[in-house]
């Protein structure tokens, strides 16, 4: 075969083939397979829905049986790294959807690769105030169970399960978040390469359905876990 | 092809403020002592804010059917998840409780 030689209509164009060098053989345009990728996202994010979903009501119920214990738990985390954290997300959702929107609308590459790069800040920045504030505080207040866990209160054991429930959740939408994070850095890789066009974006608009749906995990962790039922 | 969407700025721009400020909201609302509405107030703004992103950051608004039919069956799961598993423990009493825990406190007030 010979070699194939890039041509002037575009980056994903090339000169032997009137198919975008993108377009994969089974769809019939770019726009079909924009969608069936955006699909099979979504339904990649429904079964996360019932992943956290299992997580959240199983919380839920064992707040419920008890109640003063898991309400003591709460009342010992920081409502304001909480609270931070929320605004470095939704900021963090916000840079997403505009590296998308740079792509979509041919911008400079550098916009692109800068936005996803504060992007992946942001997402840092939160896994630092998560670990290196938060958890270090907990670990402090010895309230890390199976490790350190030392809480002298009434209902100890209730506040412990409280706990539980705390690092695990915390830790598995921080995994979200790192996978995330690795993703982007994939994303900002090729998008330099030159791989995407505002013809072709598929990639960067699949891996901000995933990021927008772990920022909205948090919406909901937020809540549970620090506020409800009041301060 | 038919193009995509492009949202203007302005609108993720609105999306992210309406966040903001709801996540400002329920933070303050967590320091009034309003009893049960308390929880009721935190769970609905976390739903308004779900809608915020879900509609204009993850463009469900400009998006057709299919998208739709996919978070729906994925809503309605989780609702029959949560509505069968919470209806069996909170009727029967009969989660099983280990030895020096106690009786769970919702369960003895119950009794």
């Amino acid at each position: 075969m010979p070699p194939v030689r890039r041509s002037a209509l575009g980056p994903e164009m090339t000169a032997t083939e009137t198919r975008p060098r993108a377009l994969e053989e089974q769809f019939e345009s770019l726009d079909a397979q924009h969608d069936a990728r955006k699909l099979g996202m979504w339904i990649f994010l429904a079964t996360e829905v019932m992943f956290f979903g299992g997580l959240f009501m199983t919380y839920t119920i064992y707040r419920e049986l008890y109640l003063p214990g898991f309400e003591q738990g709460s009342h010992l985390l920081e409502v304001r790294w909480g609270a931070l954290n929320t605004g470095v997300l939704i900021l963090s959702s916000l840079t997403m959807a505009l590296a998308v929107r740079s792509a979509q609308v041919a911008a400079r590459r550098f916009i692109t690769i800068g936005l996803l790069g504060i992007t992946m800040l942001l997402g840092t920045a939160f896994l630092a105030i998560k670990f290196l504030l938060e958890w270090r505080h907990d670990y402090a207040q010895h309230l890390v169970p199976g490790i350190n866990f030392a809480y002298a209160g009434p209902y100890a054991a209730h506040v412990q399960l409280f706990f539980c429930f705390y690092f695990f959740m915390t830790a598995l939408h921080a995994l979200h978040l790192i996978i995330g994070i690795g993703i982007l850095a994939v994303l900002a890789f090729l998008t330099w390469r030159g791989r995407f066009s505002d013809q072709y974006y598929s990639p960067l608009e699949v891996a901000a359905l995933y990021w927008h749906f772990v920022d909205i995990v948090w919406i909901f962790l937020f809540p549970l876990l620090y506020l409800i039922g009041g301060r | 092809m038919k193009a995509q969407t492009i949202v203007p700025v302005k609108v993720y721009a609105g999306a992210f403020a309406g966040l903001i400020a709801l996540a400002a909201l329920t933070t303050g609302l967590a320091y009034v002592h309003m009893e049960i509405w308390n929880t009721v107030a935190a769970l609905t703004i976390a739903v308004a804010k779900m809608l915020l992103v879900i509609l204009f950051f993850m463009h469900l608004r400009y998006d057709r059917g299919m998208t739709r039919i996919v978070i729906i069956a994925g809503l309605l799961w989780l609702t029959i998840l949560i509505v069968l598993t919470a209806s069996d423990v909170f009727t029967r009493s009969w989660s099983p409780i280990p030895s020096g825990w106690g009786p769970a406190i919702s369960v003895q007030q119950k009794q």
